[in-house]
């Protein structure tokens, strides 16, 4: 089972580090005026971690899959 | 276009579409070639998480609090990410131990306590009221809405209309028809509803491509991107405070607490359970689930802000956010979109309703009103052969029942409340199950008593801090005890409990009730030890990942393929009675009904397991069974079971020795056969010779007497004499072995009555007085005057007496020679001993000359005195009456002979 464990503590590490990043104080640190590409900061910041979270959750667990 | 018979027509043709897809998923599943066993399906399926709340409601939200509306969705996304941790050993563990709804896991988990289970299902369906209500709600006021196209019209105020005309209750209605058509067609009772599954993941996709179209129309058709959208809304004081939120603990605090509530309840919402661990066909696939699943959320959040700030542009007032869906498109004349607005909201509803439905039925008859209706003798239930139709029957009124209760909290509640805080009073309820679930996975000190503790002291401070105050809002109860508290008490006015201010409602009520319910459910639990149930069960659940049998089949095979199979282990005739009793257990008249499932399959193996063991079975089902592939788990407790084969052969290897002892019992017992037949080799051998000696002296005297007439009188006298005395010796000898033979076959006779040991002694003393005389030897006695009384024959007794005289009288000289009998009582026996004064015997003799045909003295240098029988004889007699018989002797000191036999009648006589 060390293939899947492995996943899944790559898995657990990516929930504290989406718990860290979606949490006061890193978000108070976006949460004030300002865009990128036009997008209000905040919004542009959840939302680009948020992707990039899936897209690490997908790679975590669909990379070990033989 | 869009009047109300076009909507009409347009719902039930959607409905009906989904019937056709559960059909024809329910067919091809029940061809073995399932829709939902892949990952995607799956993946989409757990989407039903995103009702009329996310689809109307998010939009609400996001114009009132901005990212206020995220958190619901954060959670879940977390929650997947460790979805390979905890979701996958909650399917494992449910798998293990057949659960079927989350009132069945708790049940289960705590020693399959009824009460649990019951407790679970009133906690789920009250907490879950408001959540179909808002279901109800949103349906209803689109449908009112869009009706009225094109005019803009918000619906009147729930509660007002009268029964008759209030959407609110058709759509009710409708559902329940609808659910109950759809869920309980037929019962599984694995409560695996394959084609429902096909549905909701179809009715998933419906909801998004409705929203994405929204979407991108307010986006892209109505502004210019979301860079355009973005810019107007800062032109707007009210709108450009939306990008940002309060920059205050309470609203980091709120934020935190949505996020964690919403991480629990897409594990805990009785249909998240239903789907993401009862209908799951394979663990495997929460893999994909992990990222497809939160990637779904991601994509129906995109365009949430856009449209709501679209919304809030076009309506500056008088206009519900949580319509913006669908008043933006219908403003901007868009009846298409609008349509499918509706149709995707309508589908994110009845996504909800049927499975949260179907679910609770399933809870409220399995742990509510079964074992109610069992437990009440009168209806003689348990002798009733087919309890299915009963089943369905309650699961249909509990369907009913549940849509009137959440239509009674829309009329009584609803309008007090916009979408996402009804539903968020769900949310906090399903959260009680929390500790008892997560807790029961991983921390085997939980008990019954615990876990009751935990879950009534939540709910209650839910009902006290949420649930009531929502009816109080609405008028339904005074809002004195919302503004004072019960009784008048500050401390407890329900939203403020204890004084605690700064947190939002919801995050009030889960601070609270999770308080209570964790303390209790701990403190409970810690005031025992669990008993031996509960350690089992607790075993069973925490440690399924590294107890992990070989889950259920996936696939199924034919009675046809199986029976047979069975037929050439058991015998045909046996296998299909034990196929007919599966049957009637499952409600099936014959056994050609039985479905093709994974169950029968179950049902087969382990019928051939107990014939031909697990691992043989298990290759022998697999054999006739179209499987579905295997994934690692599998795999995994394939190798598992290989180990549980190498127990087996442990069992083997401690069989073999078992029965290499046995063959050595076996060869020492021959060992002793052999040696007893040597034995009896010897004896005839003996008994041969020794018959042989006198017969050749009275043979070698007789053929003299023959040959030579001449010899003289006194010669021939002598001759005779010696003659008489051998035959005399050989007669003795005989009339011994035969004896002797009697003794030892036990068919000897014996009379045995009180005799009194002195009197035999005495007796057989005057018949050897004349021996002892014409020798010489001084015969003395010591009798006691008390009696001596033994159980015994006489005659046998005497036979051992004039034997131990005889013997004695011979070893002794003449003339000097001195034998004394002594009778005495030692306390419970009586003691008997005849003591020479002859050479005495030998140490190393001392227990030979007891064996047969074994004479004191060298057998080649002595004329032997005897037959050489005559002790072997006495002991036995002796020792068939209870006693023993033996001698002590100092070499040239005399021999002493000793028996004793138990006193006749003891004390008490």
């Amino acid at each position: 089972m060390n293939r899947s464990r492995l996943a899944a503590q790559r898995l657990v590490a990516l929930f504290l580090l989406g718990c860290l990043l979606f949490n006061f104080p890193l978000l108070a640190l976006f949460n004030r005026g300002g865009e990128v590409f036009g997008i209000p900061l905040l919004y542009a910041y959840i939302f680009g971690v948020w992707l990039a979270l899936i897209a690490l959750m997908a790679f975590a667990a669909e990379r070990e899959q033989s | 276009m869009l009047q109300g018979w076009v909507v009409v027509l347009a719902s039930f043709a959607y409905l009906g579409v989904l019937f056709a897809i559960a059909y024809q998923a329910d067919r091809r599943a029940d061809a073995g070639r399932s829709v939902i066993a892949n990952p995607l399906v799956y993946a989409l399926s757990l989407a039903v998480y995103c009702t009329t709340w996310t689809f109307y409601g998010s939009v609400g939200r996001a114009a009132a609090t901005g990212i206020g509306f995220l958190p619901i969705y954060l959670g879940p996304t977390l929650t997947l990410a460790l979805g390979w941790f905890v979701m996958a050993k909650m399917v494992r563990v449910a798998k293990l131990n057949r659960i079927t709804s989350i009132a069945d896991f708790v049940a289960s988990r705590y020693g399959k306590s009824q009460l649990l289970g019951g407790l679970v299902t009133v906690i789920a369906v009250v907490g879950i009221i408001p959540y179909i209500a808002l279901q109800l709600k949103a349906v209803s006021s689109s449908f009112t809405i869009l009706l009225s196209y094109p005019e803009i019209v918000m619906p009147a105020k729930a509660g007002t209309a009268p029964l008759l005309n209030d959407s609110a209750f058709y759509v009710a209605i409708v559902m329940a028809i609808f659910t109950i058509l759809f869920g309980t067609r037929h019962l599984d009772a694995t409560e695996r509803h394959e084609g429902m599954v096909a549905a909701i993941a179809f009715e998933s996709v419906v909801k998004l491509v409705a929203f994405f179209a929204v979407g991108l129309f307010v986006t892209y058709g109505i502004y210019d991107g979301f860079g355009d959208v973005f810019d107007r809304a800062q032109e707007s004081a009210r709108l450009s405070a939306l990008m940002t939120t309060a920059d205050t603990a309470s609203s980091y605090g709120s934020w935190a607490g949505l996020t964690f509530l919403s991480m629990l309840s897409v594990l805990l919402l009785p249909r998240q359970f239903q789907i993401a661990v009862v209908e799951n066909v394979n663990p495997d696939h929460i893999r994909r689930a992990v990222w497809v699943f939160p990637l779904y959320l991601f994509l129906i959040n995109i365009f949430v802000l856009p449209i709501a700030i679209g919304g809030l542009l076009q309506f500056p007032t008088g206009v519900d956010a949580d319509t913006f869906v669908l008043t933006l498109p219908m403003a901007h004349q868009q009846q298409a979109i609008a349509l499918l607005v509706f149709i995707g909201g309508l589908s994110a509803a009845t996504g909800m309703v049927i499975v949260e439905t179907i679910a609770l039925s399933t809870m409220v008859c399995n742990d509510l009103v079964m074992p109610v209706l069992l437990r009440m003798r009168s209806l003689r239930l348990h002798e009733r052969q087919d309890l299915s139709g009963l089943l369905l029957e309650i699961r249909r009124w509990a369907i009913g029942l549940i849509l009137m209760l959440g239509y009674i909290y829309f009329r009584s509640a609803g309008e007090a409340y916009a979408l996402v805080s009804i539903g968020l009073i769900s949310f906090a309820a399903v959260a009680q199950f929390a500790p008892a679930v997560i807790g029961g996975l991983y921390w085997k000190g939980g008990t019954r008593e615990g876990a009751l503790a935990g879950l009534i002291a939540g709910f209650l401070v839910w009902a006290y801090t949420l649930l009531l105050p929502s009816f109080a809002k609405s008028g339904w109860l005074p809002a004195e005890y919302m503004a004072h508290g019960l009784f008048g008490i500050e401390l407890l006015r329900p939203q403020r409990l204890f004084g605690l201010t700064g947190l939002d409602e919801i995050s009030h009520c889960l601070f609270w009730s999770l308080f209570a319910n964790i303390g209790a459910y701990l403190g409970v639990s810690l005031l025992r030890a669990p008993n031996a149930r509960e350690v089992r069960q607790a075993t069973l659940f925490v440690d399924a990942e590294e107890r992990g049998r070989v889950a259920g089949w996936r696939g199924g095979a034919p009675v046809a393929d199986l029976l047979p199979l069975a037929g050439r282990f058991l015998g045909p005739e046996r296998a299909r009675d034990a196929f007919e009793r599966h049957a009637r257990s499952r409600g099936l008249a014959v056994v050609e009904d039985l479905p093709a499932d994974a169950r029968l399959v179950q049902f087969a193996e382990s019928l051939l397991a107990g014939a031909i063991g697990s691992a043989s079975a298990r290759v022998m089902v697999a054999s006739v069974v179209q499987e579905e592939p295997l994934g690692i788990d599998e795999v995994m407790n394939i190798l598992d079971e290989a180990s549980q084969v190498r127990a087996y052969s442990h069992e083997l290897e401690e069989k073999s020795r078992e029965l290499e002892r046995a063959t050595a019992e076996l060869r020492e017992a021959n060992e002793r056969l052999r040696e007893l037949d040597r034995l009896k080799d010897d004896f005839m051998s003996t008994v041969s010779h020794e018959l042989r000696t006198p017969l050749t002296s009275i043979r070698a005297f007789s053929e003299m007497l023959f040959d030579d007439p001449e010899i003289e009188i006194e010669e021939r006298k002598r001759f005779l004499g010696i003659i008489v005395g051998e035959t005399g010796r050989l007669t003795r000898l005989i009339n011994q072995i035969l004896d002797l033979a009697k003794l030892e076959s036990g068919r000897a006779e014996w009379s045995t009555v009180a005799v009194d040991l002195a009197v035999v002694v005495r007796e057989s003393a005057e018949s050897m007085g004349q021996v002892y005389r014409d020798k010489g030897v001084a015969l003395t006695f010591d009798l006691p005057a008390a009696e001596t009384v033994v159980l015994g024959d006489r005659d046998r007794l005497t036979q051992v007496l004039i034997n131990l005289l005889s013997n004695a009288q011979k070893f002794v000289a003449a003339g000097t020679g001195q034998v004394r009998v002594a009778v005495r009582r030692a306390g419970d026996v009586i003691r008997v001993e005849v003591a020479d004064n002859g050479p005495g015997v030998p140490p190393e003799e001392r227990e030979t000359i007891f064996e047969k045909f074994r004479q004191g003295g060298s057998v080649l240098t002595d004329k032997p005195h005897g037959t050489g029988l005559g002790l072997p004889i006495s002991r036995q007699i002796i020792e068939y009456f209870g006693g023993s018989l033996w001698v002590e002797s100092d070499p040239g000191g005399g021999a002493t002979f000793i028996f004793t036999l138990p006193v006749f009648g003891g004390d008490d006589r």
